[in-house]
């Protein structure tokens, strides 16, 4: 099987580790796997702030760079959420604005091929045993858009629970958000890191080692919080779990 | 809305002041909790829970689509039933109609229902300016009234207080405005509640206007209906002589069937209740109403607009005025549970409010103009909705309208809006943005600088940046970005 790598602009420029992990993880279960160079950033950070106009050029070249792929993968919940919820939203706007319907169909041949990571194995796949090895405690959030948006369910635990070694722990009101929201970590700093800080202390209870996440951009969030708060506690992407062996163990 | 809301202060500096409240906080939390454990319970016992969302939602959407012809068939039926039925197009409006109305009666004192339509056009500040007293009877409004305070919820409008606040209140209070509370008082809720139904009474057996709203309207048969707690509303709805209902014109149903819908809906997702204890529905007067009978001898109804049918021009903003005004979306809420009701500026707060306010109010004001902005989009407010109003879905086209600005319907007539002030530097650095992640070759230029100058990075951000560094570090940028790191070891990208 052929699939394309979405790698998303936040682990593209800051979690390269994590787009590492995919790939590897990916190939260790037989896939082949493209990066196509024409990729860019979704454009949720400008459609979620109310610039959906600056977002339409995104939308474009995303459905571009991926229009040869059955399967697009991206380790990220809220990316491959704008795609398949949003886009097609922007196409329908557009359309009444007198602008055509190119955006729509972009987004229609697009929307049905982006999968969330944790949705490709167990969905596509059909794997929840990926052979990893993690002997630490662990903890999920399941990030909003990821949960919400996305419908991933028990995916991401069943994922987890199947990892060699791990010892995986129920984070207390897990469902709730951690503050991150994109622009509204900088719009509302006050009530973001208020959530933040109680979703630290909500994974710190659980005695977990490791606190794992879908989305880089929710971790580096609770992770900006924890390094402040110089917490013993660290944020991991499941991917990045899933892609550690016995033989190239994670550090 | 009410002329006090205006000069609000934005919600971001709203919540600070609430967020480091931490009484104020660890009262909303404990509420919030309980009750949004509760709702869970509740509606998790009805197995077609998921076809009532379903079908509420289609009854509220089909008659705002034809809200027109339900209104003039209620207002008939209404009429038919011996009501009056009075058209007010904003708050001005319907509060000088029931000012004439309680003038026309020679009384100085009327008795409210706990209502939001009342709330939101400012009707007791506009009967006060008259020399005419209104009396909250329902608890929370009443604790809410007597400590000069405003709601934070709208179901539990005191919510940010505890007993023991509830205590001094009284005590302080209740002399003032009428029977003082008993001496003396602890602050078991048992106590509290026996202060407040004393002095209620006496307001009670005296008067003779009352002032409500309803839940529903329904147009087939002209009744109005009630969803209530405590009973006092139904006090209320029965005892004095003239009645005036204030509602707003999003409220009508088609048919008394619909209620069977909302019935199970609303009391589930407001008090997690299975059903609430008092639901009052009247028809104008009837044959058993009038001065030989039960209830009032004159009903009015004021039917009031206030920003609703330039509202419903908008085709995804529109879908807030299905709201039933349960506030489950308040209760899941983790922006509102940390902020408070209060931030909001507005007698709808929560996510509800962030999206209803700017659509009646409009979005020039500072704190309008901040409200689509007061949430992270979690989708929490949508999940919960017993009529699956897609908050997040507005929020965005408000922030969208905020931002950019674009066409809206204000009086009836289409206009194009500017953006709103202060967002000159986020739409230029926006445009930055988008302008070099449409670039991949300046965008990869771009990682590699920082990349580069990754030991320099600051701990500290200038500008906008500060809100993260604030309270939180940044991410440490890596030795290269995923980019150079497959163009290493796979050769060129595709």
């Amino acid at each position: 099987m052929r699939v394309a790598l979405f790698v998303t602009c936040v682990t593209d420029a800051l979690y390269p580790q994590t787009g590492i992990a995919v790939v590897r993880l990916l190939e260790r279960l037989g896939v082949h796997v493209d990066f196509p160079a024409g990729q860019s950033c979704c454009g949720q950070p400008q459609y979620n702030t109310g610039y959906r106009h600056e977002t339409e050029p995104l939308v474009r070249r995303t459905a571009a760079a991926f229009a040869g792929h059955a399967y697009v993968v991206t380790p990220s919940g809220s990316c491959a959420a704008m795609i398949r919820e949003h886009y097609p939203r922007i196409g329908r706007k557009a359309e009444r604005e007198g602008r055509g319907t190119e955006l729509t169909e972009a987004a229609r041949s697009l929307a049905p091929r982006v999968y969330e990571l944790t949705e490709f194995l167990v969905d596509v796949l059909g794997v929840t045993d990926v052979g990893a090895y993690f002997p630490h405690t662990v903890t999920y959030h399941p990030s909003c858009h990821g949960l919400r948006g996305l419908g991933l369910g028990d995916r991401p635990r069943r994922l987890l629970a199947a990892v060699k070694g791990l010892d995986l722990v129920e984070l207390p009101g897990a469902q709730e958000c951690c503050g991150f929201g994109g622009t509204f970590a900088v719009k509302n700093p006050d009530v973001s890191a208020a959530m933040g800080t109680d979703k630290l202390t909500s994974a710190a209870g659980t005695g977990a080692e490791v606190l794992c996440g879908t989305d880089n951009s929710c971790l580096a969030h609770l992770d900006g919080l924890l390094r402040r708060a110089d917490s013993p506690l660290r944020t991991l992407h499941l991917a990045e779990i899933l892609a550690a062996t016995e033989e190239e163990p994670l550090t | 809305m009410t002329r006090t809301d205006l000069g609000m202060p934005a919600f971001p500096d709203a919540a600070r002041e609430a967020v480091r409240d931490g009484v104020l906080r660890a009262n909303l939390r404990h509420a919030t909790h309980t009750i949004r454990d509760k709702r869970a319970r509740a509606v998790a016992e009805l197995e077609d829970w998921d076809r009532l969302r379903a079908a509420g939602k289609a009854v509220k959407d089909h008659t705002l689509r034809h809200l027109d012809r339900y209104l003039l068939q209620l207002e008939a039926a209404v009429t038919a039933a011996g009501g009056t039925v009075h058209w007010a197009v904003d708050a001005d409006e319907a509060n000088r109609i029931v000012t004439e109305l309680v003038r026309a009666t020679g009384e100085r004192e009327v008795v409210k229902v706990k209502s939001m339509a009342t709330q939101e056009i400012g009707l007791n500040e506009a009967l006060e300016a008259a020399g005419i007293t209104a009396y909250e009877t329902d608890l929370a409004e009443l604790i809410v009234q007597l400590g000069h305070d405003r709601p934070s919820h709208i179901l539990v409008p005191a919510i940010h207080r505890n007993r023991a606040e509830i205590r001094d209140i009284f005590r302080a209070e209740m002399g003032r405005w009428g029977r003082p509370a008993p001496d003396p008082l602890g602050d078991d809720p048992r106590e509290l509640a026996e202060a407040a139904r004393l002095h209620l009474r006496e307001k009670f057996l005296r008067a003779k206007v009352a002032v409500c709203g309803a839940n529903f309207m329904v147009a087939e048969t002209g009744t109005m209906v009630v969803f209530e707690s405590e009973g006092n509303g139904r006090m209320c709805l029965t005892l004095p002589e003239t009645l005036i209902s204030v509602v707003g014109i999003e409220k009508v149903v088609p048919t008394f069937r619909d209620l069977e819908i909302f019935l199970q809906t609303l009391p589930r997702s407001s008090t997690a209740e299975r059903m609430n204890p008092y639901t009052t529905m009247w028809t104008g007067l009837g044959p058993s109403r009038g001065a030989d009978g039960d209830g009032p001898s004159a009903f009015h109804l004021v039917l009031l607009d206030n920003g609703r049918t330039d509202t419903l021009a908008d085709e995804t903003g529109r879908q807030a005025l299905r709201c039933i005004r349960c506030s489950a979306c308040l209760n899941v809420c983790p922006v509102y549970e940390r902020a408070g009701g209060h931030a909001y500026g507005s007698v709808y707060p929560g996510p509800i409010g962030a999206v209803l306010s700017p659509q009646l109010r409009g979005t020039d004001s500072e704190i309008d103009a901040s409200l689509p902005y007061a949430s992270t989009l979690c989708g929490a407010c949508y999940d919960v909705c017993p009529v699956a109003i897609d908050i997040p879905e507005i929020l965005v086209h408000l922030r969208e309208r905020v931002a950019q600005g674009g066409p809206v319907t204000r009086h009836g007539i289409r206009v194009r809006i500017r953006p709103a002030h202060g967002h000159t530097a986020e739409r230029a650095a926006m445009r930055a943005a988008r302008l070099l992640l449409d670039r991949p070759g300046a965008l990869r230029a771009g990682e590699r600088l920082l990349a580069r100058a990754r030991r320099l990075a600051p701990r500290r951000l200038p500008g906008p940046g500060a809100a993260w560094t604030d309270t939180r570090d940044l991410p440490s940028v890596p030795a290269e970005p995923f980019r150079d790191w497959w163009t290493r070891e796979r050769g060129t990208p595709q």
